[in-house]
């Protein structure tokens, strides 16, 4: 019997970039975000699904990328916290996070940025029940999430 | 669950200490510096760090909670392509000595190597070290090396520990790492002058940890020309990372370059992380190349660091017909895992708040300590004086009980008073300030006591449950290192210290450095307001480096940020180095500008003279270009370096080693936390319905910190109280080594949450600030105070364990007997 490819080549779009890489088939999306193409934002806290800090997009829907292995994300378009704030200027979630000191150590707040903002694009006036149910697969152990929630639901009354 | 209300009532009485600085940007919640890179993903974390021919390591790990290992055979593991190396226990025993043991004989004989030398003494303990080209080669390699194990009786109990039946380590040929009685006061004399004794057999304080987001890890390079080790990490305690690894690894304390930037959450879990350290460094010698571990979730839960757990035994309790406490006596049997690492420690760090917030006077503490074949325990956010409180409160709310009491008045008649401060304690601590009376009148007006009554009747027409709890805490800060040599005279550890930096440089840029460690405390910030106020200039002028580099040269040998005291010992050396150098400044602008220093004012980014002319002023930048680059004209005798280094040392005083006594801390921050719940009746579930948190410490550098700070405390509190539960079977498996299993607080697990805050400024600390941030348990202990309330209706059963979830809960409402056992009041 043959036996199956250990490595493949994927094209992906992250933050309006196009990325071509030869990779090995078992590689997760958040190792070759992280370790090949050095994005270091999105980040990994629990080797389980559990704690949302490796949150990004994957066309458009916010996943957990050490669910998913890279080559099942070739041919997307990924967005990542580096691709938040545009030409240096930070977001309105990104500054909300800042004014309402949403984050302590910020190790959660780049996947924290990214279910919050999947949120405030499909409801951009999110109650704060509806904030909390968003970021509830985002594990945070600084802030007790009291700001975060306030943080969001900010954004969507001022928008 | 329902709105989240953030009401901070905030009131300033200063009684003491009148704090020379003008508040200017000090007390000011000003944007925080750190969070412009890390909401674009720009922090540098220890595992973001990368250097060319890396390779990754991942630990071989036991799979048995005590065994002898007969064999290790990694021959297998080394014949794959890409597998740099491995590491084994009998090189780690050659290349390098025991850590340093801090017990007294027999207890610090035990040996506690970087990997498992001839036993393993708890589930996944490192056992073998795989480096190879990736994370994921370096995994498989793991699975190659090929252990034999012999697998020997297991202790999970330390109630079975103490016995000795089975030893763990052989050569101090006994379990107990420490023991000893603590003796203050008289406590026959209380007995004999109480007109009850409350007797309590058991209390249990569970065993969990704040289990940082960021697990532990570091990239470690070795430089062969010089002998360096460069450890880009997450150790938040470098000072003494450093003491208990460069003996072991035979080489000096400069040898070992600690550099942290952002660190992703600590709470005390990073500070035992040397036996990774130098089984990195050893590696990264023996391969001649960088190497970078992170750990694995399950690792952390496994191996790393969990929260001391703690029975109580044999608990008498005087009190008096009033109500009045006179004292208590107690048996504690505390379990440290397999390796005592930062401990005996715990044996006395509970010390600090002996009293907790009550003016008894007679207590008597026969502490002793076991090792078990569980992970070991690292100081965990409120570290041993949280178990302490939780008994304190624990006894208050069943003494409460059980004599018909109220619960307030209870907790007033006996609270230390405000106008007692600063108050010594029975074992010689000093309580710097407070009003704990006024945290919690502050702490029911939130939770709407006075309507608790009529809460009760409605909640019980909807088959509810309904209690209300309080929880009284201290956040002691700053601690004498002293206190150590109350376990073990021969120690050579005493009070304390922090360093910092402040200078101006050439171009007029005000720098910092701090020795501290911060993981998410907004240092860069609050030195910056520190520093701003003192020199005069605004908090963006000032760049304070981020994280901690031993080669700044700003560290001292308690560096680190843990236990309670950035704001007074970090803070207390930014502002020694600030005073220095703005002292210099004024000379140097007096010298340029001809006129007297005191004609000098410093402010808005200038020196200038007092109501002088516009032009008779300096701007920062011609300050350092003077020093810096254009110093002809000064005077031969006048060398101003705008540069200062500044060790802060707390003044303690030595420590009575024969009463055990003495002022192991310097600052008491003040929690009073009170909550309301709901239980279901049939199915024991619980609901948080009201929540509030009043603290007090001092005085505020930057007020939404410091609530950002009692918010993380409170919401682990909560999780710690409700959810969270290291468990091990008979085997000692753990059976919760993941965030599956081991719940931690979600979005929608955390209530309401309302805040208060009043400031009793120390008259001990250079800017009448406390150390906070750890929280004292508070949640656990209001939480628990709340279940006993709402359970009175159905049998009066007595929370008796730290952590009740809902089974729990439901066992105490079939079976309220069983607890009630436990209890028991005879007259004096």
């Amino acid at each position: 019997m043959e036996e199956p490819s250990r490595s493949r080549a994927i094209s992906v779009e992250i933050n309006g970039e196009i990325y071509e890489r030869d990779l090995d088939a078992r590689r997760l999306l958040v190792h070759f975000i992280r370790d090949d193409l050095m994005l270091t934002g999105t980040h990994v806290g629990c080797d389980t699904g559990n704690c949302g800090a490796c949150t990004i997009h994957l066309d458009g829907q916010a996943v957990k990328s050490c669910m998913l292995l890279a080559v099942q994300a070739d041919g997307s378009k990924i967005a990542t916290v580096e691709g938040l704030a545009e030409a240096e200027e930070l977001s309105a979630l990104q500054q909300s996070f800042s004014s309402h000191h949403a984050l302590q150590c910020g190790y959660c707040t780049p996947g924290m940025l990214m279910s919050a903002a999947a949120l405030l694009a499909d409801n951009p006036h999110p109650t704060e029940d509806e904030a909390r149910t968003a970021i509830q697969g985002n594990i945070c152990r600084c802030t007790g999430y009291v700001n975060i929630v306030e943080a969001i639901v900010s954004v969507g009354e001022s928008a | 669950m329902s709105t989240t209300e953030t009401t901070t009532e905030t009131s300033t009485e200063t009684t003491t200490a009148p704090v020379e600085l003008q508040k200017g940007h000090i007390g000011q919640s000003i944007p925080r510096k750190e969070d412009r890179r890390l909401v674009q993903g720009q922090g540098m974390f220890f595992d973001d760090v990368r250097r060319h021919g890396m390779g990754y390591v991942h630990f071989v790990r036991s799979p048995h909670a005590h065994a002898k290992i007969v064999s290790i055979d990694v021959a297998a593991a080394l014949s794959l392509d890409g597998v740099y190396g491995t590491l084994t226990g009998d090189e780690v025993a050659i290349q390098t000595d025991p850590f340093f043991e801090m017990s007294t004989p027999p207890g610090n004989e035990i040996k506690d190597y970087a990997l498992a030398v001839g036993k393993v003494r708890f589930m996944g303990e490192p056992v073998a070290a795989v480096c190879a080209a990736t994370r994921e080669l370096a995994r498989d390699a793991a699975e190659l090396v090929e252990v034999e194990y012999e697998s020997l009786d297991v202790l999970v109990d330390a109630r079975e520990a103490v016995k000795d039946e089975t030893l763990l380590h052989d050569d101090p040929a006994t379990n107990v790492v420490w023991s000893g009685v603590f003796d203050w006061g008289d406590w026959e004399a209380a007995k004999a002058e109480a007109d009850h004794i409350v007797k309590i057999d058991e209390l249990h304080f569970h065993r969990f940890s704040s289990t940082p987001l960021e697990c532990a890890g570091a990239l470690v390079e070795y430089d062969k020309g010089t002998t360096q080790w460069t450890l880009h990490c997450n150790h938040q305690m470098p000072g003494v990372g450093a003491i208990w690894m460069a003996p072991a690894l035979r080489t000096g304390i400069d040898k070992l370059r600690f550099i942290t930037q952002d660190i992703g959450g600590a709470f005390g879990n990073k500070i035992c992380l040397h036996p990774y350290y130098v089984t990195l460094c050893l590696l990264a010698r023996k391969l001649n190349r960088p190497v970078q571990w992170t750990e694995w979730r399950t690792d952390q839960h496994t191996a790393n660091a969990h929260g001391n757990e703690r029975w109580f035994h044999d608990i008498e309790v005087a009190v008096k017909a009033d109500g009045t406490m006179l004292g208590f006596n107690v048996k504690a049997l505390d379990d440290c895992g397999a390796f005592p690492r930062y401990e005996p420690l715990g044996c006395i760090i509970w010390a600090q708040v002996t009293a907790g917030c009550y003016a008894w006077r007679n207590i008597r503490v026969d502490f002793t300590q076991v090792c078990t074949n569980k992970s070991p325990v690292s100081p965990n956010r409120g570290y041993s004086r949280m178990q302490h409180l939780w008994l304190t409160e624990r006894i208050i709310d069943i003494v409460t009980a059980e004599l018909d009491l109220d619960p307030v008045e209870m907790r007033k008649r006996n609270y230390v008073k405000t106008e007692q401060m600063p108050y010594e304690t029975p074992n010689g601590c000093v309580y710097d300030s407070g009003d704990y009376a006024r945290c919690l009148d502050m702490a029911l007006g939130l939770i709407g006591y006075d309507s608790i009554e009529a809460r009760k009747a409605e909640a019980a027409t909807r088959g509810k449950l309904l209690g209300v709890g309080i929880g009284s805490t201290l956040d002691s800060g700053t601690n004498n290192f002293g206190q150590s040599q109350l376990l073990n005279p021969e120690l050579q550890f005493s009070g304390n210290n922090e360093a910092a930096t402040v200078k101006l440089d050439i171009f007029g840029e005000v720098v910092v450095t701090l020795g501290t460690v911060p993981q998410g405390q907004g240092h860069e910030t609050t030195a910056s307001q520190v520093v701003a106020d003192i020199i005069g200039c605004s908090p963006e002028q000032v760049h304070v480096r981020p994280g901690h580099d031993t080669f700044f040269n700003s560290h001292a040998g308690f560096s680190g940020t843990y236990a309670s005291q950035f704001a007074v010992t970090g803070l207390g050396a930014v502002k020694g180095a600030a005073d220095l150098l703005r002292a210099e400044m004024i000379q140097l602008a007096a010298a340029v500008l001809q006129c007297g220093p005191e004609l000098i004012e410093l402010s808005e980014g200038h020196a200038r003279i007092k109501d002088g002319p516009p032009e008779a002023a300096l701007p920062f930048m011609a300050l350092g270009a003077i020093v810096n680059a254009n110093n002809a004209f000064l005077p031969p005798d006048f060398n101003p370096t705008l540069n200062h280094r500044f060790v802060y040392r707390p003044y303690f005083g030595v420590v009575d080693t024969e009463k055990k006594m003495g002022k192991l801390t310097l600052t008491y921050s003040t929690q009073i936390h009170a909550c309301v719940v709901e239980i279901d009746q049939e199915t024991g579930v619980i609901e948080i319905v009201d929540y509030a948190a009043v603290d007090d410490c001092g005085v505020r550098i930057h007020p939404q910190i410091v609530e950002g700070q009692v918010h993380g405390a409170t919401v682990h509190a909560i999780g710690a109280a409700l959810f969270e539960d290291f468990v091990y079977d008979e085997d000692g498996q753990l059976l919760t080594s993941n965030f599956y299993d081991y719940h931690v607080p979600h979005a929608l697990d955390v209530p309401a949450l309302k805040t208060g805050a009043i400031e009793s400024p120390s008259p001990f600390t250079p800017l009448g600030s406390k150390g906070m941030g750890e929280g004292g348990g508070g949640g656990i202990h209001c939480i628990g105070s709340a279940i006993q309330d709402a359970l009175k209706p159905v049998g009066r059963p007595i929370v008796y364990d730290s952590c009740n979830p809902y089974h729990r809960i439901w066992s105490m409402i079939e079976d309220p007997a069983k607890t009630r056992q436990n209890v028991e009041v005879v007259p004096a």
